[in-house]
């Protein structure tokens, strides 16, 4: 049928052109219009340019059909269309059809007996001719064209593999020529890239709502899920996982600190081979939550998700178990809190067991109703019966709990909260009374009713007997004190008689000083005189001397000299310790010193046949010193020499000590010598050894008392080297620089 | 006797009769003429009288003693240019600075020999140019004093 209706349209072309052009020279001015290759040109380039910016099937559509109308004489043309994802064929546009035969007409796909269905699969061109009868309709399907002829021409692009997306009805008994097959071509391909992209827009819109559809699924999932590339990268996070995995630029560095870090974590924890050798792990994941820091406790479970397209992923999901943990771990923690206290609990009541028995008192605790409760060891020796207990002991610890039952039975119907008494007891071993001191003490329970009353025993008799002992002790102390404030005013008795004798020892030293002054000038007034005299006589003021006479008046002067030379250094001795002899410091040569001292004694030295050497070290340097008393410092030396040396001589060296800024004056003899136990005493007030003096100068025992004060005035010293028989050495060391 | 210019006067005051015998007698053998006064009033007069051409002055003595007399011969005009010479007993630190605040010109202690006196008062007349102020020590057993 369909080869049948093809035949028919080609034979019936001109019959078709005819009624367009409304004359018989229709077809010629048609054919002439075609014919001309330029207006042909020009009506191809206007369809062209009319498709251009047009993307809209239906406005498309009408465009070409008018077209047709307007440049092929196509009167009547109506354009079907499948659209896509239905399953019928619609109107998409029409030219010189009334609006009501389009209005509603579609054709179904399933509607196999509709010949335009098999045209549209097969893509088959269809022609029919013009109905003229009942039994034409009924061979024809119904068309928007009514009963008139029509050529069926599908449209769709060659290769598609597909059947056609539409049929255009072209209202000509003509076969179609080559403007209406090039048109035909043309329009398939605007039709099908119009039906394509609707139909891919369509497709990408419901991709884009499965995929947010997705996405919002993902996302009301309260657990991180993410995938990831087997290089870890991550490639769909639903916003859980963001907030863990992702951080803006502009987010503190802290939070971007946080996500670095749980990359890292979760790509480590990711890339372990867990995952690659059993598809799917389940495993504790610990993040740091990027918000506040704080440590987020996951369980990851990763499954290997293969794609053939895309290559496999992980997909992991994260559930946040932090607060399951801290539960736990609270729950031990509390665990472990309540076994400690327990243990805590029972050694405190060990301790407390303990503390009661090992307390030497008696404790007894009893209740409300006078019955005891509870006692410790000690008190069980007073108020429990032992084994095999005497007759005594029965009696005692019966005598015991009667005394204590009765103050017991006091305490309880006093108001007392606490009672201190005593108790007669006895010692039930040993029959000995025992008096105690009983403190009992009520405790009370919550709502104040009596419970109990603990009462422990205080045994006197030590007490007692350390109260003797501490009286006893009182008297010994206070006797010990008494003794000591006695011993205390006698001391302070013999202070201030002390103080007092040395008050009076300074006045007497006062008094002496004064008195030997007084006496020395009352001695120098007569002795003036007498010295005077005799010198007169000797000189021969009063005439010629007899020798015996002159050798009396000698013996005269020499002993008044003598006496002389006494009171002197009783004078000396008396100011230096009233403090009265200034030092009068000044430079001067040693070596002058010594010639003056020498030439002063020269009559002795003649006299005694001595030689006398001085050696002065080279490097000798002026002294600075009182002059005046190493002078008599070194005329007392020298005389002491020249007095006790009968044979041999005396040497005076002088020589300095560079090292100790000091200098030494020797006097160095061969006389009769000290023995080493003297020395010391020599120096000594009034002592000499010798006390008959056999020669003129015999000393008072003053002389090296003088020289040592004198030596010690001068910040210098003393000293002495003898042996009996081997002569003697005496030193005086002095400081080079001599005080100012 | 010689005369005044040749013998040089001597006014020796001691209370001590034995001293000023002694004194007296060894002067005049030695060439003095001497006038004698037991106190400081009879020194002033003495002195007043007989202008001496030196005065040897014991310190301690009755009814005036020897500063005080000392003072007034060197306060009175007819007697100040009097050279006076402090004779004393007492060997003490700080006599010797009282005299010469008295206005002694020397100091003598004794005991003092007669021919160590005489030496130092020829010492003394033979140097009329020396400083009267700067008072000296005599006598051979002088001790030590400041």
């Amino acid at each position: 049928m369909a080869v049948g209706g093809q035949h028919r349209a080609a034979a019936k072309r001109d019959e078709a052109a005819a009624p367009r052009a409304g004359g018989p020279q229709v077809p010629v001015v048609a054919g002439s219009r075609i014919g001309e290759p330029d207006a042909a040109l020009t009506a191809r380039l206007r369809l062209l340019e009319g498709f251009v910016g047009r993307a809209e099937l239906v406005d498309c559509a009408q465009l070409a059909l008018q077209w047709l109308g307007d440049e092929l004489g196509i009167v009547r043309s109506v354009c079907l269309v499948r659209r896509a994802g239905e399953h019928a064929l619609a109107v998409a546009g029409w030219h010189g059809v009334p609006s009501a035969a389009i209005s509603g007409f579609s054709i179904s796909l399933d509607d196999w007996g509709n010949p335009l269905v098999p045209a549209l699969t097969d893509r088959t061109p269809l022609f029919f001719s013009a109905a003229r009868s009942a039994s034409d309709r009924r061979r024809r399907p119904v068309t928007p064209l009514e009963d008139n002829a029509f050529h069926v021409l599908p449209l769709g692009v060659s290769g598609f593999s597909e059947g056609a997306f539409g049929l255009l009805l072209v209202g000509q008994t003509a076969t179609p020529g080559a403007e209406l097959q090039w048109f035909t071509t043309v329009f398939s391909q605007k039709l099908d890239q119009i039906v394509r992209q609707q139909s891919l827009t369509d497709g990408d819109k419901q991709h884009g709502r499965e995929r947010s559809l997705l996405y919002s699924i993902i996302n009301a999932v309260s657990d991180p899920i993410l995938l990831t590339d087997p290089e870890g990268r991550l490639l769909i996070a639903n916003a859980r996982a963001l907030a863990l995995f992702t951080a803006a630029e502009e987010e503190s560095e802290g939070r971007r600190g946080a996500v670095r870090m749980n990359n890292m974590l979760l790509s480590s924890a990711l890339s372990s081979k867990a995952i690659e050798e059993t598809g799917a792990a389940r495993r504790e994941l610990l993040l740091v939550n990027p918000i506040d820091g704080s440590d987020l406790v996951f369980e990851l479970l990763s499954t290997v998700a293969e794609d053939s397209r895309h290559g496999s992923g992980v997909v992991s999901i994260l559930r946040n178990v932090t607060d399951l943990r801290r539960a736990s771990e609270e729950i031990e923690d509390n665990y472990r809190k309540m076994r400690v206290a327990e243990v805590l609990a029972r050694a405190e009541s060990d301790r407390l067991n303990l503390i009661i028995d090992s307390v030497a008192d008696p404790i007894v605790v009893t209740d409300a109703g006078g019955g005891t409760s509870l006692m410790n060891a000690p008190a069980e020796r007073l108020f429990t019966l032992p084994r095999g207990a005497s007759a005594s002991e029965q009696r005692a610890v019966q005598a015991n709990d009667a005394h204590f039952s009765s103050f017991i039975a006091g305490m309880l119907v006093s108001a007392d909260q606490r009672r201190v008494g005593q108790i007669g007891l006895n010692d039930p071993r040993t029959g000995e009374a025992m008096p105690v001191e009983a403190i009992a003490g009520k405790i009370l329970s919550e709502h104040g009713e009596l419970t109990a009353v603990v009462t422990i025993l205080h045994d006197q008799r030590e007490a007692i007997e350390r109260a003797l002992l501490y009286e006893q002790l009182k008297q010994a102390s206070d006797e010990l004190e008494r003794k000591v404030h006695a011993a205390t005013a006698d001391i302070a008795h013999q202070n201030e008689l002390l103080r007092r004798q040395a008050v009076e020892l300074e006045q007497a030293s006062a008094l002496k000083s004064q008195f030997l002054q007084n006496m020395s000038h009352e001695f120098r007034t007569p002795l003036n005189a007498m010295l005077g005299y005799t010198s007169m006589l000797l000189q021969g003021v009063a005439g010629e001397v007899q020798p015996q006479v002159r050798r009396h008046l000698g013996r005269v002067e020499s002993n008044g000299r003598h006496l002389l030379t006494i009171i002197n250094e009783i004078l000396d001795i008396s100011r230096i310790e009233a403090g009265r002899m200034p030092l009068q410091v000044s430079r001067f040569k040693i070596a002058d010193l010594i010639a003056e001292v020498r030439a002063e004694l020269e009559p002795i030295i003649i006299r005694s046949k001595l030689s006398v050497t001085v050696r002065l070290a080279r490097d000798l340097t002026p002294v600075s010193s009182d002059r005046q008393k190493v002078k008599q410092i070194l005329l007392n030396l020298l005389s002491n020499s020249l007095k006790f040396t009968h044979q041999g001589g005396i040497t005076i060296l002088a020589r300095r000590n560079r090292k100790e800024r000091e200098m030494t004056l020797s006097v160095a003899d061969t006389g009769i010598g000290i023995d080493p136990n003297e020395h010391d005493k020599i120096f000594e007030d009034f002592r000499q050894l010798d006390n008959s003096p056999t020669r003129a100068y015999g000393g008072t025992g003053l002389g090296l008392s003088i020289c040592r004060r004198l030596a010690q005035m001068l910040d210098g010293r003393i000293s002495v080297q003898s042996q009996p028989g081997a002569g003697s050495t005496f030193t005086l060391t002095l400081p080079t620089r001599g005080r100012s | 006797m010689t005369t005044k210019l040749d013998r040089p006067r001597v006014l020796l005051v001691d209370d001590y009769p034995d001293a000023r015998e002694m004194y007296t007698e060894y002067l005049e053998f030695s060439g003095f003429d001497v006038v004698q006064a037991g106190n400081g009033i009879e020194a002033l007069q003495r002195a007043a009288d007989t202008r001496p051409d030196i005065i040897l002055m014991d310190l301690s003595l009755p009814v005036m003693d020897g500063w005080e007399a000392t003072r007034r011969l060197k306060a009175d005009a007819r007697t100040a240019a009097i050279p006076v010479v402090a004779l004393t007993g007492h060997a003490l630190a700080g006599i010797s600075e009282g005299a010469r605040n008295a206005g002694c010109d020397a100091f003598v202690t004794k005991p003092c020999l007669p021919e160590d006196l005489v030496n130092e008062i020829r010492r003394i007349l033979d140097h009329p140019s020396d400083d009267p102020r700067k008072a000296r020590r005599s006598g051979k057993y002088a001790k030590t004093n400041g």
